[in-house]
């Protein structure tokens, strides 16, 4: 077994410098690696290049870096729940892409599986097409997109182990098991990290060797973004 | 009288059939499964990774795990599954999804859509919706036939930024069902009450009238 347990978040994090490109698991709050953001906003570290599919709240998840003001580019598909990011955008503070959720999911997927770049047609005819290559296959016309390059992979997963196994819970999958090994370092924390053999390899979402250091994360708060209820 | 948002629901779930798979997205198209007939199977899809999205949760039973696209909390119906973002994206982009319903800012009269983005004013991003209209077959687009200010949001051509082009098949406002065709909106349906001059005056791109059109049905 090869294994990959660190004790604390600041192992995890050990490498991470200023100015590099990271990208973060989660949709909304649903599935964020909490502890590694704590971390990173406190930390002095500044000027990242980040990629997750939002941008969090005011006040949590991706929010706390944007508030914190350690972000200066994000790469991002749903943008709409955070008055400090509109802020720092309509301001220019920050530089911000914005990528069809599918095509940003498979941007991730590509530079994990080794595939430098893949045609899809989200986004022809319109601003994201712009000064990329087009090609027509079967009568329809498709962009090349390009998986994305980045330093630090930092996930979250429901279960997992020593040798870096990882199993996701619910709609807390979305983009974490995509960004595993499409970074120079992947970094997992998990609600339970259990010994090497206590996962039923059948049920195994991510394989650890996708993963390079795992830690048991602490007090989630897991916060919920909309609360809906039936006759509320 | 014109429809209410739920109502456009309503109409829009009597396109349903069994067997389909549907994506939904935020705002009345979210209302749409509120309405499905009791007997049809239809399971829905939600783009952040599952499909078999049920009812709210009741109070106290909320689950942090369990979120829709729109961030709400749900719970999974039998048959249900979850996956990662690039899989749900693969049941989209593979043409897996048999219908989408979406919402729009505008659409044009060739059925492009745009309803992401007002320059210098309101950024959401384009989330799903870019993958969902480049893909789908079957695109529904829900909306009020006019903005706030009562100006026409069916368009000869869009002023806004473009999610989509020659997308939409079919559009269900408050105040018609109209479809996309050589040539412009074909109106189909009229909203109970509503009279033909009533849509053509709410609608900026060319309205291809036919001799009887006749008010929808609940």
């Amino acid at each position: 077994m090869i294994h990959k347990k660190v004790e604390t978040v600041n192992e995890a994090l050990e490498g991470i410098q200023s100015g590099m490109t990271l990208m973060l698991g989660g949709f909304g709050l649903c599935g964020i690696p909490e502890n590694l953001i704590s971390a990173l906003a406190q930390s002095s570290f500044e000027n990242f290049t980040c990629i997750s599919a939002n941008v969090g709240v005011d006040d949590f998840g991706l929010g706390l870096l944007f508030g914190a003001k350690k972000i200066k580019k994000m790469y991002g598909s749903y943008v709409g729940e955070n008055q400090e990011f509109e802020r720092q955008l309509l301001s220019g503070e920050i530089e911000v892409s914005l990528v069809p959720m599918g095509t940003l999911a498979e941007k991730c997927r590509a530079a994990q599986m080794g595939i430098p770049a893949f045609y899809t047609p989200a986004g022809f005819g319109t601003e994201v097409a712009l000064e990329k290559e087009l090609r027509d296959f079967n009568g329809k016309t498709y962009l090349l997109e390009t998986a994305f390059q980045s330093d630090f992979s930092l996930v979250k997963a429901w279960k997992g182990d020593e040798a870096g196994n990882l199993i996701f819970r619910g709609t807390a999958r979305n983009f974490n098991p995509l960004m595993c090994g499409a970074s120079s370092v992947t970094v997992a924390e998990v609600e339970e990290l259990v010994p090497a053999g206590e996962l039923d390899p059948n049920q195994i979402h991510t394989p650890g060797i996708f993963v390079d250091r795992i830690f048991q994360g602490k007090l989630y708060e897991k916060r919920i973004e909309r609360r809906t209820t039936q006759n509320p | 009288m014109p429809l209410t948002k739920n109502q456009i629901a309503q109409r829009i779930a009597q396109e349903l059939q069994s067997g389909f798979y549907v994506n939904l997205g935020i705002g009345i198209p979210t209302l749409v499964a509120n309405h499905v007939p009791k007997e049809m199977a239809v399971e829905f899809q939600s783009e952040n990774g599952i499909l078999g999205v049920g009812p709210f949760p009741e109070a106290g039973k909320e689950d942090p795990d369990l979120v829709n696209a729109g961030k709400q909390t749900i719970t999974p119906l039998p048959g249900s599954s979850y996956f990662d973002s690039a899989v749900s994206f693969g049941m989209i982009r593979g043409k897996h999804i048999d219908l989408t319903v979406l919402g729009a800012m505008e659409v044009s009269e060739t059925g492009d859509i745009a309803n992401w983005k007002v320059p210098g004013k309101l950024v959401k991003g384009m989330g799903g919706a870019m993958d969902l209209v480049a893909s789908s077959e079957n695109i529904i687009v829900a909306m009020i036939h006019t903005d706030s200010k009562g100006a026409s949001k069916l368009l000869k051509k869009c002023t806004l930024p473009l999610t989509g082009v020659r997308c939409v098949k079919r559009i269900v406002t408050h105040l018609a069902v109209l479809d996309v065709v050589e040539g412009g909106f074909l109106l189909k349906e009229r909203a109970p009450g509503v009279s033909v001059d009533e849509i053509q005056l709410a609608t900026e791109g060319r309205l291809v009238v036919p001799k009887f059109v006749p008010e929808m049905i609940f």
